[in-house]
C-alpha cells in the first residue's frame, strides 16, 4: 500500500518510465475505464453534477484508482432523452471499450441503457435511478444499485405518518409514472384517511389553486413527491401561504440540490431517505467534510450513493487481484459489498438492490447558515424492497 | 366546492393572468408592429429573473435588486436586437423561428454557465413578507398582491402609452401598415429597436417579479413562453388590450380549471379515475378554449385592423 501515492505521482507523469512501471502494478496495465452517465444540460443537471462530483471525490481518495489499478472516467450527458443516452452508452461500450458504467440520474434513462450495458456483458451500477422495474421478474446479474428502489423511499413517508398518529392525510404529485407511484408507495404502509389526491402538470408553475384546496381541506399532514424546480416552486409557495403549521412529508423534495433555493421555506419540512450528511459515522463525517471543501456545496443523496459506488468498485476489483476477465469473480466481489458505506450498514440483497435502513429526515440550519437535512429518527431497519421476492437472480453468468 | 374557496381561486387565477399579461405583453407588441415571431422571449424573463436575484443577492436589497434589473434587462434586449434579431426582420417567419429558438438553446446553457445549474433564490422583500388571512388556514401572500397591483399599473401605464401618446400612435399604425409608416418619414427601424427593447424590459420585469415565488433555474421561461403565445393568439395578435383580456382570462380558466375538473369528474366516474383525467383535462383546458376562441373569431378577440 505504502508503494501506492509513488507510483500514481510516476503514473501521472506520463513519461516512458512510467508506463514501463504500471504493467508491474496490475495485470494488463490499461487503465480500468468507466462509463459516468450523468446528466449535465437541461433543467436537471444540478443532480447529474451532484452524481459526478461524488464519483469524482471517491476515486481522488482512492487516488484515482480501483484496486490498484489506474482509473480513466469517461463522463457522459445522457441530456435526459434516452435516445441520447442509448447512442452515447453504445459508443463508450463498443468504441472506448468501458469496463463498468456507473451514474444514472433518471430511470427512464436507465430503463433505455440497461440492456445495451448488460447484453454487452458489462456491469452496470446505477447510482440514484431505482425503478421496480429491474427489482422484481427483471432483475438481472449485470446490474446492480448503490440507491434504493423508488417505492421504498415514499413507503417510508407513509411509515413515518402512520407512526405520527396522522389520520388525515392530503396527497399530491405530478401526473406521471413517478408521481403515481409514489402514491401508491406511501399508501402502502399508510393506514389512514387519503383526504385527496391531487395530480398537478410535469410544468406547473404556480401551486396555488392547489394550496387553496389545501387549506380548506385542513389534513393533519400533506405528502408530496415534486423533483426539482417544481419542489422549489411548491415549497416557497407553501410557506408563504402559511400553511407550514401542517406538516410536510415528502420525498425528494427537499435535498440538498435544491436547498439553496429553498432555503428558510423548506426549514422542518421532512424527507423520507437513506442518508443524510449529518449521519455519524467516520467514513460520512470524511465524505461531507472534504466533499464540501473540493465542492463547495452540500452534498445530497446523488453524491454520497456515487461516492459508494466508487468504494464499492475499488472493494471489489481489489478482491478479484485486478482481473476483470473472470465476470463470475468480479460478480460475486460486487456482491460481497465489503467497503464501508457512508449510511452505515449496507449489503446488497438477491436482486443486487441494497438491503438497508430509511430514515425520517428533517430539513435544518447548520451553523455556517447552509441548510441540509438530518436524521430525525429511524423509519424503517434494514429494509428490503417489496419486489426482490419475484427477482429469479441466475447463480451463474 | 363553496363560495369562499371559489372566490380565493379566482383571485389566485387573475394573480397568474396579470403575471402572463407582463410576458405576452411584449411578445404582441413585438408580433403585432414588426411580424416578427420571438420565440426567445421567454428567456428574455428568465434573464429578467436571474439579473433580478444576482443583482438583489449582490445588494442585499430587492428594491435595488429590481431597480437594477430593469435598465440590465433593457440594456440585454437592445444587445439581443442589435445582434442578432436586427438581421432577421426581412426573413421569413421560419428563418425568425429557426433562430430565435438558437437563442433559447443558447441563453439557457448560458445562465447555466454563469450561474450554475442549480436553481437560485430571491427573497421576498422584508416589508411584503406577510399574508393576509383570506379564508380559515390560509393566507393571501402580500407579495402576490404586490405582483397583482404591479401588473394592472403596468397595463394602465401601457394602455396610456400605446392609446394616448404619440410614440404609442406609431406603434399602433406600424402594426397596421409599417412600410406606409416608413414612407411617411418616420424611422421604422428605430421605432422596431423601441418597441423591442420596451418589450424585453417589460418580460424582465415579468421575470424579477416571479423570482421570489417560482423558481429561477435555466428553462423557467419556457413554459410560461407557450401560454404567453396562446394569449396573444387568443387576444388578437399586436392588440395590447386583447392581450390583457386574454391573459386574465387563460389564468382564471388555468387555474379554476385545475382546481375545478377533477370534482367535477368525480360525478361521472370514479373518484382515483377522475382525479387522473381531470388532472388531464385541466391542463388541455386553456388550449380547448383557444381552439373554440379561434373558430369563432379567427383573428383573436380584438383584432388590430390591417
Amino acid at each position: 500500500m505504502a508503494s501506492l501515492p509513488l507510483l500514481t505521482r510516476r503514473a501521472t507523469l506520463g513519461t516512458g518510465a512510467a508506463l514501463l512501471a504500471t504493467p508491474a502494478l496490475a495485470q494488463g496495465g490499461a487503465p480500468i475505464k468507466v462509463g459516468l452517465v450523468a446528466v449535465q444540460t437541461g433543467p436537471q443537471a444540478a443532480l447529474g453534477t451532484q452524481l459526478r462530483d461524488g464519483w469524482t471525490l471517491g476515486l481522488r481518495q482512492l487516488n484515482n484508482q480501483l484496486g490498484g489499478r489506474p482509473v480513466e472516467t469517461l463522463v457522459i450527458d445522457d441530456e435526459l432523452r434516452p435516445d441520447v443516452a442509448v447512442t452515447k452508452v453504445r459508443a463508450a461500450l463498443e468504441r472506448d471499450r468501458v469496463d463498468f458504467v456507473v451514474g444514472v440520474v433518471f430511470s427512464n434513462i436507465l430503463q433505455a441503457i440497461m440492456r445495451p450495458v448488460t447484453e454487452a456483458n458489462t456491469f452496470l451500477i446505477s447510482t440514484n435511478a431505482g425503478p421496480s422495474t429491474f427489482a422484481g421478474r427483471g432483475c438481472n446479474p449485470y446490474f446492480f444499485t448503490t440507491s434504493y428502489n423508488n417505492d421504498q423511499v415514499h413507503s417510508v413517508m407513509g411509515q413515518a405518518a402512520q407512526d405520527e398518529g396522522y389520520r388525515r392525510v392530503f396527497l399530491m404529485t405530478p401526473n406521471y409514472q413517478a408521481g403515481r407511484d409514489a402514491m401508491a408507495g406511501f399508501k402502502s404502509r399508510f393506514r389512514g384517511e387519503v383526504v385527496d389526491e391531487i395530480y398537478v402538470p410535469l410544468n406547473q408553475l404556480d401551486f396555488s389553486a392547489e394550496l387553496a384546496r389545501i387549506a380548506s381541506a385542513r389534513p393533519d399532514a400533506v405528502f408530496t413527491f415534486m423533483p426539482g424546480g417544481l419542489g422549489v416552486n411548491l415549497v416557497r409557495q407553501y410557506r408563504q401561504a402559511g400553511l407550514a403549521n401542517i406538516p410536510f412529508l415528502s420525498t425528494f423534495t427537499v435535498d440538498e440540490a435544491t436547498l439553496p433555493a429553498q432555503g428558510e421555506a423548506a426549514l422542518g419540512f421532512f424527507a423520507g431517505a437513506n442518508w443524510a450528511p449529518n449521519m455519524d459515522n467516520e467514513p460520512n463525517k470524511r465524505f461531507v467534510r472534504e466533499f464540501e471543501a473540493a465542492f463547495n456545496y452540500v452534498p445530497a443523496t446523488y453524491a454520497a450513493q456515487s461516492y459508494d459506488a466508487a468504494n464499492l468498485l475499488n472493494s471489489a476489483v481489489r478482491r478479484v487481484n485486478g482481473n476483470l476477465s473472470d465476470k463470475n469473480a468480479l460478480r460475486q466481489a460486487i456482491e460481497a459489498a465489503d467497503f464501508q458505506s457512508v449510511r452505515g450498514p449496507f449489503r446488497f440483497g438477491t436482486n443486487h438492490y441494497p438491503v438497508q435502513d430509511f430514515w425520517l429526515c428533517r430539513v435544518a440550519r447548520r451553523p455556517d447558515g447552509k441548510f441540509q437535512t438530518e436524521t430525525v429518527r429511524r423509519v424503517l431497519e434494514a429494509n428490503v424492497d417489496p419486489w426482490a421476492g419475484e427477482c429469479r437472480m441466475p447463480a451463474r453468468l | 366546492m363553496n363560495t369562499t374557496l371559489l372566490l380565493v381561486q379566482a383571485l389566485n387565477g387573475l394573480q397568474f393572468g396579470v403575471l402572463l399579461f407582463l410576458v405576452a405583453a411584449g411578445l404582441t407588441l413585438v408580433f403585432g408592429v414588426m411580424d416578427f415571431i420571438n420565440l426567445a422571449h421567454g428567456v428574455q424573463y428568465m434573464v429578467g429573473a436571474y439579473l433580478g436575484a444576482a443583482l438583489a443577492a449582490m445588494t442585499g436589497s430587492f428594491w435595488l435588486g429590481l431597480l437594477l434589473a430593469l435598465p440590465a434587462a433593457l440594456v440585454f434586449g437592445l444587445l439581443l436586437e442589435w445582434l442578432v434579431f436586427r438581421h432577421l426582420y426581412a426573413r421569413d417567419h421560419l428563418s425568425q423561428v429557426l433562430a430565435t429558438f438558437g437563442v433559447i438553446l443558447f441563453l439557457n446553457e448560458g445562465v447555466k454557465a454563469v450561474f450554475g445549474a442549480a436553481p437560485l433564490q430571491m427573497p421576498v422583500p422584508e416589508a411584503l413578507s406577510g399574508g393576509v388571512p383570506i379564508m380559515e388556514g390560509l393566507l393571501y401572500p402580500t407579495y402576490r398582491l404586490a405582483i397583482l397591483a404591479a401588473g394592472l399599473l403596468s397595463a394602465g401605464l401601457l394602455w396610456f402609452l400605446v392609446e394616448r401618446t404619440r410614440a404609442g400612435m406609431l406603434v399602433r399604425a406600424g402594426a397596421s401598415n409599417a412600410p406606409m409608416l416608413g414612407a411617411l418619414g418616420v424611422d421604422v427601424n428605430r421605432l422596431f429597436m423601441l418597441v423591442f427593447g420596451f418589450g424585453a424590459m417589460l418580460a424582465g420585469f415579468a421575470g424579477v417579479m416571479a423570482a421570489p415565488i417560482l423558481s429561477v433555474e435555466p428553462g423557467m421561461g419556457d413554459n410560461l413562453l407557450i401560454l404567453a403565445f396562446v394569449v396573444i393568439v387568443i387576444g388578437g395578435i399586436g392588440s395590447v388590450r386583447g392581450a390583457f383580456i386574454a391573459a386574465l382570462l387563460v389564468g382564471l380558466v388555468e387555474t379554476i380549471g385545475r382546481a375545478m375538473l377533477p370534482d367535477l369528474m368525480r360525478l361521472m366516474l370514479d373518484p382515483s379515475a377522475a382525479r387522473q383525467t381531470g388532472a388531464a383535462l385541466a391542463s388541455m383546458l386553456v388550449y380547448v378554449v383557444m381552439a373554440v376562441i379561434l373558430a369563432v373569431r379567427p383573428a383573436g378577440l380584438f383584432p388590430v385592423r390591417r
